[in-house]
Parts: structure tokens; C-alpha cells; sequence
């Protein structure tokens, strides 16, 4: 499984061309949330189904496989975007994740609350692509000893 | 509503879940439940529930079914096969009754789109009106999940990464 690359041809030159076509839509899913459907949830399973298929594909020693184990150094961060954006409205006597008392001058609370949600929409997408990446971690045999259970 | 394309649709979804539960091992279970969610997401889209039906064919389709087949490849072959006992009459008995009861109580739900039905009726209305104006968000439902309902959205990302961390604990190896 992921302790080697796999071995077919036409897997390894169709994931080439597939895996950026998978990010570039995550993103597009991500960020185009808000006026279709789709968002941080579904952008965020993307961006990671990439990295998976990618850990799947190229074996551990690919490039995407690098990624993907720069990408578990930051598991929880995006729950602490989430958070912290809810935590920032606090300031100045607002309501938690209430987005229109940010304290940004010069826009109206319509566009805080667009602006919050495109970063909450992040915070979302970045811990469900984590999570993701490392659960298919946990369920492959990754150990160097190569015992399994 | 012609039903031309949705009956075959609810046709394909019952013979995928039945043939999920009848065949005899794993591996082909799970792809089944894998087209199953595949039929469910057509159908989320025909009720026009199309943000469901992406994540519904994005994680039911796509994600969860890696995830079960990675932990069938770490199975023993004989563990894959599956023997069932034949199910006790109590439950031969009960369970289409229960079947015929929850039909029976589906008669009493509101019709699907009646304005008047109490989902429709209550806060729903509100985000309809105002969320364009208040969010600069087309899309409601985004901004129901991300604005109105932050704080619920907020919890699911906790649990999802709860998740994520009990699996690591419980079957990560030593990575570093």
C-alpha cells in the first residue's frame, strides 16, 4: 500500500495528471463556497482525498507524500483558525464567532461577516484535510519495524 | 413531478444497500456501500439538497471508502469472508413490523416543499430574507453553517479533529 509506489503504469501517469486537477477544484470548491455549493467541508475532503491519493500512487518517497507529512505538523490548526476568528470578534466587547464585531475599520458588518466566513471556510478545510491525511496514517502499516498487527 | 428518472434512481439505491449487507465478503461490501452513496448523493440532488450531495459523494463515495479498504488490507484474508448465522425469528418478526410502523408515521410528515410545515415556517424564512443582505453570501446554506450556525460548525471541526487524534493514538506507529 503506501510503503511502495504503485507499481502500473497508467495508475502512476493518470495520477499525475489527476492529483493537481483534485487541488485545483478543492480550491476552487473552498473558495467558491459561498456562491455555490460546496465550502470548507467539501474543500477541505478534497484537498486532502488529493494528498491520499497521492500517498497511494507515488509511495512514501513522492513528492506529495512529502507534503503530506509537512501537512500533519499543523493537525489542529485549522479548529484554532476557526476558534481564533470567533476569538478576535471578542474583542472590543463582541460576541464569540459573531463575525460583524470585527475590529477591521473601513468595512461594513456585511462584509466582515463575508470575510469571516472565507477564513472560518479555511480554518475549516485545513483541519478536515489533516484529519483525513492522518487517518489514513494511522490505518497504514507506517511503522519502520514493518511488524504488523 | 414526473418520476421517469427518480424511480430507477430509489430502485438502484435499495438493491445497493441490500446487496451491501447480502454478499459474502467485505472488500465487494464496502464498493457497493461505495455506489451506494454515489445513488444517495442523485438522489440529494433531485430533493435539491445539492451541498449534501457533494459531501454526500465526496466523503460517503470517495473518502470513507478508502478508509475502509485500508483497514480491509490490514485484515487477515479470513476475516474478509463473512459467515452469518441466520437471523433469530424475533427479529424476522419484529423488524418489518417496525418497518410498517415507521411508514405509518411518515404518512403524518409534512409534504416535501409544503411552505407551511414547521421547518419551513420557523427561523427558515429569516435566513431566506435577510443572509444576502447581512452575509454578501449567495449561497444560504454556507451562510447558515459558517455565520448563523458558527458555533455548531465550530464543534463538528472539533470532532472531526477528535477524530483524527484518536486514531493516531489508538493505531499510529512511532512516524518520527
Amino acid at each position: 500500500m503506501i510503503n511502495t509506489p504503485h507499481d502500473s503504469v497508467i495508475v502512476q501517469s493518470s495520477g499525475r495528471f489527476l492529483i493537481p486537477l483534485i487541488q485545483l477544484f478543492g480550491l476552487y470548491v473552498l473558495f467558491f463556497g459561498q456562491y455555490g455549493p460546496g465550502g470548507g467541508f467539501v474543500g477541505g475532503v478534497l484537498l486532502g482525498a488529493s494528498l491520499i491519493a497521492g500517498l497511494l500512487i507515488f509511495g512514501p518517497d513522492g513528492t506529495s507524500s512529502e507534503t503530506a507529512r509537512r501537512v500533519l505538523k499543523i493537525d489542529g490548526f485549522g479548529l484554532i483558525i476557526f476558534a481564533g476568528i470567533g476569538g478576535l470578534c471578542l474583542i472590543g466587547g463582541g460576541e464569540f464567532l459573531n463575525y460583524s464585531s470585527f475590529s477591521i475599520p473601513g468595512i461594513d458588518d456585511s462584509t466582515r461577516r463575508h470575510v469571516g466566513i472565507i477564513v472560518a471556510q479555511i480554518g475549516v478545510a485545513l483541519d478536515i484535510a489533516v484529519a483525513a491525511v492522518s487517518i489514513v496514517y494511522s490505518l497504514s502499516d507506517q511503522g519502520e519495524d514493518g511488524s504488523d498487527a | 413531478m414526473s418520476y421517469s428518472f427518480e424511480l430507477p434512481l430509489l430502485i438502484l439505491l435499495i438493491l445497493t444497500a441490500g446487496g451491501a449487507i447480502v454478499v459474502k465478503d467485505l472488500i465487494s461490501s464496502v464498493l457497493i456501500l461505495g455506489s451506494y452513496s454515489f445513488f444517495l448523493a442523485l438522489v440529494w440532488a433531485w430533493l435539491g439538497a445539492v451541498d449534501v450531495a457533494f459531501v454526500e459523494a465526496v466523503v460517503g463515495a470517495g473518502l470513507a471508502t478508502v478508509f475502509f479498504l485500508l483497514t480491509l488490507f490490514r485484515m487477515a484474508p479470513e476475516h474478509i469472508l463473512i459467515q452469518r448465522s441466520p437471523p433469530p425469528i424475533s427479529a424476522v418478526i419484529a423488524l418489518p413490523l417496525l418497518g410498517l410502523l415507521l411508514l405509518y408515521a411518515a404518512s403524518d410528515l409534512p409534504a416535501f416543499g409544503d411552505p407551511q410545515s414547521p421547518a419551513s415556517s420557523h427561523i427558515s424564512p429569516y435566513y431566506l430574507e435577510n443572509s444576502l443582505r447581512e452575509t454578501q453570501t449567495p449561497n444560504v446554506v454556507t451562510a447558515v453553517l459558517m455565520d448563523y450556525r458558527a458555533l455548531d460548525t465550530m464543534l463538528e471541526t472539533g470532532v472531526i479533529f477528535t477524530s483524527g487524534m484518536a486514531c493516531w493514538l489508538l493505531l499510529g506507529r512511532k512516524h518520527s
